[in-house]
This record gives C-alpha cells, structure tokens and sequence, in this order.
C-alpha cells in the first residue's frame, strides 16, 4: 500500500459544539482510497457527530473539509452525496413495504411520462443487486420480507446505484446481524475497497476493525485520541487509547452497608423457552451495574422484571418472597420501581402536568373508594420534587415542557413515591445535561444509602463503573462475567465483546481498593461550575 | 389573541426565594452542584399556580372555554335577533332536541380521551330504543325495559373494548363494524318498521316536566356531572388521561390499560343505550333508524368542546358546550327561517375553526414553552 496517495476525503481541526456542548474540538481525519479506515471511541466520543459533519448533516463551526482537494464549504446532505460521500446506517432506511427495485431507486424512479418504467427499474435494479452479491434476491420481493443481512446489502447496492462513489460511511452495520450474516457483509467491504473506495468503518466490535481495517481513528471525548495504522495496535492498545482517561469522581462514594437478604434474588431467568438463563442477586444498599453492548439485552432483562415483556421460565424473590411478574403493576406493588431508557416512549405521559405524571403510579394506593387521593399525597409529590430541586414554574404545567433531565426526576420522583424497595434504572442520565447527571448519581447513591436494592443498566462505562458496587456483564442475553465497582472499563469492553473471554475470568482484586482511596477528593471542587443549561 | 380565549397560557417561571431571578424568568440557583439533592436546605419554592399571573377566560374555565365564548355570543345574539328565542317554550324545545346529543357526546369523549373512537354510538341508540320499544309492546314492565336497552348498550360497548384490547383492532375499524353491526341487526328485528303502541307513562318519561324543567334536560345535566365528577376527582378519570396520553408508558406505571379501554367503550355504549331508550321515549315510538349519523354530531361536540382526538386533551364540561353550541346554532337557524343547508355549512366550518385555534395555539404554546 503506498503511502503517497491522495487523500479523497480530507477533514482537519474540525471542531462543533452544541451549546455549551463541545462535541468535537479539532479533529482530523484523512480517508485514502481503497483503505478501510476504522473509527473507534466510547459512547458519546463525538463519532456520530463527525460522520454527520461529514455526510452533511451537520455543519462544523471551524476547520477545512476537502474531498479531493476541492474544499467544501456549506456542505447539506444532498450535496455531500452528489460529491461522492454515501453512507449505510445502523438503522437502516430503506421502506420496508416497497419492492427492492422501488427502494432501490426511491426519488428518482426510472418514468416515461408520470409512468414508472417497469422494465428499465427491473433491469436496472438487476444490475445493483447483482454487483452487490444478491444474484438469487428477486427486485420485485416487498423489503420487509428479506433478512436482516440481506436487507443491509440491499442498503450498500441502493448506495453504489448513486451517480458518484468515492467515500462510504458505515455506521455500525453489523450490529442487527447474526455472525455469519456479517461475514458476508464484511467480504463485501473488501471487495469495494478493491475497487478503490474509500470507507470509513464505525464499530463497536473489536474483532471486526482488526478483520477488515486498515487506519484507526480514535476519538476520546470529542478529541483525537490517536490515529494510525491499524497494523501498529493489539485489543489492549486500542482499547486503552479509547478510554485512557481516570473515572470521573461525578459519583457518590459512600462507605454502604450491603449485608442481610438479597432485596432481589433471581434465578434461571430466561427470556424466551430456549434462550440462555440469568441467575443473580442484589443486596439492600447495593448498586448493580449493568454492562453490555447495544442489542445484548440489558433493557430487556429489566423490563422482563419488571413485567412488563413475558418471561419463560425463572424464580424472582424479593426480600426473600417470591413473586411473580405478571405486569408492572403487580411487581409495582411489591415494590419494584423502572426508569426506562426511552423517558418519551416509555415513561412520560406529555400531555399530564408534573404533578399528575409523578402521582399516577401511587393513585391507587393512596385512593378511597376509587376517588384521587386526598391533598397530602399531592404535597407529598412536590416535597419530593422539591427536594429533587426539579426547575419548573409550576408543577401543574405539562411535563412535556421540562428538559430531559428534569424530566427524568419527575420520573424519579414518580417511582419515589410508590416508597420502592428496588429500583431499576435503564441508561438514566441518557439526554442528560452533566448537571443534572451529578444530581442524579447523587440521588442514587442516598437511595442506597437508605437500604434500596439499585439496577442500573449504561451504556456509558464511566458511569457504570462509577456508580456500580458490582458490575454484571451481558452478552447476547447472557452474563458474561461479574466485575468489581473498581473494574476498568477494558475489563468490561473484553467482556462486552467477547474480546477475550479468559482474560476477564480474573478481575483485578486490587481495582477495587484503588476506587475506595483515590475517588475522596471530588463533588465539590469537579461539580459542572453551577451552570444549569437545562432550565 | 386567541391564546387568551382558548388555553390556560405555560406560566413564566416564578420562584419565589430563589436568590437570583432574572427579568425572564429564569432561574439561576445558587448552588446548582452537586450536593446532598435529599436534604432541604436549598429547596426551591415553587409559587402556587394562582399567583402573580394575568387572569385568562382559560384559567376560570379551562380548555372548553373558547366554546364558552362561542356559545355566549351565539346565545347572545340569537337574544338580539329573534325575538321568541328566550321564550320558555323555545328554551324547553331547544333542551330536548340538545339533551339526547349531550348524553352520547359526553360518552364519546371518555373515548376520544383515550385516543379512540367510537363510530358506534349512533347505531347502538337506534337498537337500543327499538329493543326497549319491542319489549315495552311485548308487555315488559317499563323499568325491565329501560334496564335491557341501556345494558344492551353496555354489552355493545364491551364487546368494541374487546375487539380494540384483545383483538388489537383499530378503534375506528372495530367500532365502523359494529356500526354497521348494530344497525342492520335493528332493521332485521324491526323489518324496518316503526313500532307503536307504546305506553303513554313510558313517553312521559322523555316528555315530561319537573317545576317546568324538562325531564331530558335534567337527566342530560346529571350525567355530564356524574362523567364530569368521573373524570376530575375518580383515580379511573385520571387513568383514562393516563391512556390517551401514553399507553405504554401509562402500563409501565401501574395504570390497567385494557381495564380502562374497555371501561370507556362500556360507558360510551351505555350511554348510547340509555340515549336510545329516551329517544324512543321522546318520539313515542321505536324508528328503526333512529341515531343514524349520531356519531359524528357527538364527535364534533367534543371537538368543538375542546377535545383532541389524540387523546388526553378534553372535558365533560367541554363536550357539554359543544353539544349545545350546535343545537342553539340548529334552533337560532329555525327561528331566523335559514335554510338548513347553510347552518351545515356553519357548523363544519366550526369544527374546523375549532381545532384550526387549538393547533395554532399548542404551537404557540410549545414555543414560548
């Protein structure tokens, strides 16, 4: 491979920010052709960001974009694809009630007069599919009836039909498809980059970079964290390279009682008649973390003990009674408490005012002979509010006028209410203004402080470790290890990606020591300087 | 302008000891960091509701209170311009022909407040009053009577609640079916035939009067309290808001939504039952046709009344103003002599002002939101 050649796609100190928000500062980043250049990087590093600046959907506050020395100057997404930079998403956009051939071409639909030309799209959309590998995959089957796989080359040969093909974006292809599935879309990627295309390749999973890439970029909080040749790095290097940075110390440390009966002890819990079984238990005044890639069922476990998705088979106990969950209303009643990952979908009632949305779950409870509760349950409410410090002008006003994080302590305070034992929390500072998400680890290390048995499931491994006692690890629906709160986050990526699962059989003992003495200096002088940007 | 008329305005931030409040607004706390958020040191106050705000027609009388308007000056006018509106006769006629509407509009808001719909109504009344008229013929005391039709209602309900909740159907397939449902089953039972003969009691019942107050009128006014009461002080009224404005995350809170849905689909039938029976009561006889194209009046009375038909958004009070806006626009079109061609017209083009306000005004609700 020679080094010489010109880049195609040439990004330097490209910087955006949201707000107060820097998303990226001075990043650079130089595609050649026929190169698969990987970009790596945590949960919200800034990749998605950078793939929008450059598939231009974003713009760059600073910095030069060239694509082939020519510089881009107001970059919208139709332009940048005119110039030759497509992209293939993780969730894929192809119309799932279409034929092939349709979304093939959607928006520029070979037609004679108003009519569409059935034959030049059949033949045409032969072509792209026979290009791509799908020789047997008829134009005229209706999308949503294709594999997942398929579905996904279906989405690069609707890119390859565009006029000009110089830089191809993935963002995270793999991650909806079987092994075998990905293979096949993998050997796909080194046949274009035979061709000379230049890809950028975003992934989560480690095995694929080091399979089809040739450069790695990192990014580490919205800043190059190093970039080079893939050749020159192992599991271990990149990894560190991602995360390289000490924990936080936005979490409570507190010394917690953490003996006596498990709050929640589950057993052989499985998801569907064949799926894989989860067995664990959490203590009162323990924090269990969660860990795991997207898709390996951490939201799932959750909303399965909560009742709220079937279960199979399995035992849940809680303070040492069993139960069962047959809805979110009965293990409510037993004092189990969620806060989802998707506030708007599955939390928020919008058009309720604040109050309404946090007293709905204890309406029952404090209710006569089916009549609201009388006026104390409602000051209750608002004391918590209050003492949640929720901004908002009145608590009657709809709770869809709130900001993320505020919205998320009405649900707090909602759950809070109901006086849980457990609560469960899915990705809970998600959206969330740093703030707000110091307030909230804060709230949920006193809540198990008091003796409540806490789930939290993230994605964002500093938290996860930071707040966690002890870490649980899944991956495709099963535990893949435990870890201690003082883990590092390699430990969990080995772990989570099944990068080597016999290294993490031994987590380090010492960690945790180190997390106890190192964390004491902290919620004062690291707090985000008082500015609240979501008021 | 219109925000004033029609929605009880997003009250500006008002905190009342916080230290830093700027002209806006906006709050800054003073010590925004990170702390010890369980312990009450630094609460914020947050000023009541009532307070240091200017006074709108939205927050005495809530979303229904554009109708409210409408309906004064509508009232108001006709006053000016005929003058046998406010006569008692005109006002008792006026109370019959609304009361009937009233009772099913105020049914099919509880639905519409879930985000449903209810095609049926008009076609369960008409089976409904011609069972009740049947049995009533058939020599069954007049209260057993009354009972089965209203029950029947009830029963229809139910079963659109079980196709919406088990069945997973859409509102508006599965109670379109049981429109048609309902009311060919009423032709077959009838062979389309009026049926006669009915006791003269029984008719008092619609026609009658208390300290010259129309019977319907009363009865009418007892229930939109009895669903007013449901909604604004029952745990069920709150979960049936709970519903329309997010089913799921309404489940995820404990709310029993299939419980619930099938409940207001219940209550809209029963009401369309008992709806039935006092119209039967009123005309002296069980027409089978009876109702057809009830469904869509009682719709437009709740949209007109300030509901939206994606759920949570609407009154008891509301749908009520609704109901009698288009019968005091239907009277005042008799008593002028304009053709009732035109007052069709008048009353689309409400609906559509009607909701055309309210959307304009969420947008400029969200934005100074």
């Amino acid at each position: 491979m020679t080094a010489t050649t010109a880049p195609v796609l040439e990004l330097r100190d490209v910087s955006k920010a949201f707000g107060p928000v820097q998303a990226l500062t001075d990043v650079s980043l130089r595609l050649l052709p026929g190169q698969v250049h990987c970009l790596a990087g945590e949960n919200g590093a800034g990749k998605s960001t950078l793939i929008r600046v450059l598939t231009g959907a974003l713009r760059r506050d600073s910095g030069t974009y060239e694509i082939e020395g020519e510089a881009v100057t107001a970059p919208t997404p139709a332009a940048m694809r005119a110039a030759g930079v497509q992209a293939v998403y993780q969730e894929l956009s192809l119309l799932p009630h279409l034929t092939v051939a349709e979304n093939l071409f959607m928006g520029r639909l070979p037609s004679r007069g108003g009519l569409i030309d059935r034959a030049q799209l059949r033949r045409r959309a032969r072509e792209a599919l026979d290009e791509v590998g799908l020789t047997t995959t008829s134009p005229d089957t209706v999308v949503e009836r294709l594999p997942a796989a398929t579905r996904q080359l279906v989405e690069i040969a609707k890119v390859l039909t565009a006029e000009s093909v110089k830089v191809i974006v993935f963002d995270e292809p793999t991650t909806a498809l079987t092994e075998e599935e990905s293979d096949r879309l993998l050997a796909h990627i080194l046949r274009l980059r035979e061709r000379g295309v230049a890809m950028l390749y975003v992934t989560h999973r480690l095995e694929e970079m080091f399979h089809i890439g040739d450069q790695v970029t990192v990014l580490r909080d919205g800043g190059l964290s190093e970039s080079g040749p893939l050749s020159g790095y192992d599991e271990n290097k990149l990894i560190t390279a991602m995360v390289g940075r000490e924990v936080t110390s936005l979490y409570p440390e507190q010394q917690r009682e953490t003996a006596g009966t498990p709050m929640l002890r589950v057993r052989g819990l499985r998801r569907t008649s064949d799926g894989p079984t989860v067995d664990f238990d959490v203590r009162p005044g323990e924090i269990l973390g969660i860990g795991g890639l997207l898709g390996s069922g951490r939201s799932e476990l959750l909303l399965s003990l909560f009742g709220a998705d079937p279960i199979a088979a399995g035992e849940i106990e809680i303070e040492g009674t069993p139960v069962t969950p047959s809805g979110p209303r009965s293990m409510m009643n037993v004092g189990m408490g969620l806060l989802t990952e998707d506030r708007k979908v599955l939390g928020l009632l919008p058009e309720l005012s604040i109050r309404e949305n946090v007293t709905i779950a204890s309406l029952r409870s404090g209710s006569r002979r089916g009549l609201l509760p009388p006026r104390e349950q409602a000051e209750e409410a608002d004391r918590l509010l209050d003492s949640l410090r929720l901004r908002a002008g009145s608590y009657d006003q709809p709770v869809s006028t709130l900001s993320g994080g505020n919205q998320q302590k009405v649900l707090l305070a909602r759950w809070l209410l109901t006086k849980p034992k457990i609560l469960l929390f899915d990705e809970p500072t998600k959206g969330i203004d740093v703030g707000a998400k110091g307030e909230l680890y804060a709230v949920i290390g006193d809540l198990a402080a008091q003796g409540l048995g806490i789930l939290v499931v993230s994605s964002y491994l500093p938290e996860l470790l930071g707040l966690a006692d002890r870490v649980l690890v899944l991956r495709d629906g099963r535990i893949a290890g435990e870890l201690p709160g003082g883990a590092s986050e390699e430990d969990v990526l080995r772990l989570a990606s099944g990068g080597a699962d016999h290294a993490a059989a031994e987590p380090g003992a010492s960690a945790r020591a180190g997390s106890a003495g190192d964390g004491q200096h902290s919620r004062q002088t690291d707090g985000p300087d008082g500015v609240s940007t979501d008021a | 302008m219109p925000k004033l008329l029609w929605r009880e305005p997003i009250e500006t931030t008002t905190i009342t000891n916080a230290p830093v409040t700027t002209p806006e607004g906006e709050l800054e706390h003073p010590d925004n960091r990170l702390g010890t958020p369980l312990a009450s040191e630094h609460v914020v106050r947050v000023a009541p509701p009532s307070g240091r705000r200017v006074l709108t027609v939205g927050d005495i009388a809530g979303r229904e209170s554009g109708g409210l308007v409408v309906l004064l000056v509508a009232v108001g006018a006709l006053t000016l311009l005929s003058n046998d509106f406010l006569t008692q006769g005109n006002l008792s006629n006026l109370a019959r022909q609304v009361a009937i509407f009233a009772i099913i509009a105020v049914g099919q808001l509880l639905v519409i407040l879930t985000a449903g719909i209810d095609l049926s109504v008009g076609s369960v009344l008409g089976l409904s009053g011609a069972v009740t008229a049947q049995l009533l013929v058939g020599g069954m005391p007049i209260p057993v009577a009354i009972l089965a039709g209203a029950a029947l209602g009830a029963v229809l309900g139910i079963a659109n609640g079980l196709l919406v909740t088990q069945l997973k159907l859409p509102p508006f397939i599965a109670t379109l079916g049981m429109l048609g449902i309902a009311r060919g089953v009423v032709l077959v039972i009838t062979d389309a035939k009026t049926i006669q003969g009915l006791p003269g009691s029984f008719q008092t019942i619609a026609n009658g009067t208390v300290l010259g107050i129309p019977n319907l009128l009363i009865i009418a006014a007892v229930i939109a309290a009895i669903v007013h009461f449901l909604l604004t002080r029952t745990v069920f009224g709150r979960y049936v808001y709970a519903v329309g404005s997010n089913p799921e995350s309404a489940r995820l809170a404990g709310v029993p939504v299939r419980t619930v849905t099938i409940a207001v689909y219940a209550i809209s039938g029963l009401l369309a039952g008992f709806g039935g029976v006092l119209l039967t009561s009123r005309l002296g006889a069980g027409i089978p046709t009876a109702g057809t194209g009830f469904e869509l009046n009682a719709i437009a009375a709740c949209v007109i009344g300030g509901a939206s038909l994606f759920g949570a958004k609407g009154s008891a009070l509301g749908a009520l103003t609704g109901a009698l806006i288009m019968g005091v626009l239907n009277n005042g079109g008799n008593l002028l002599a304009i053709n009732a061609f035109y007052l069709q017209i008048a009353i689309g083009a409400l609906i559509i002002i009607a909701v055309a306000f309210d959307q304009a005004n969420t947008r400029a609700a969200s934005r100074s939101g």
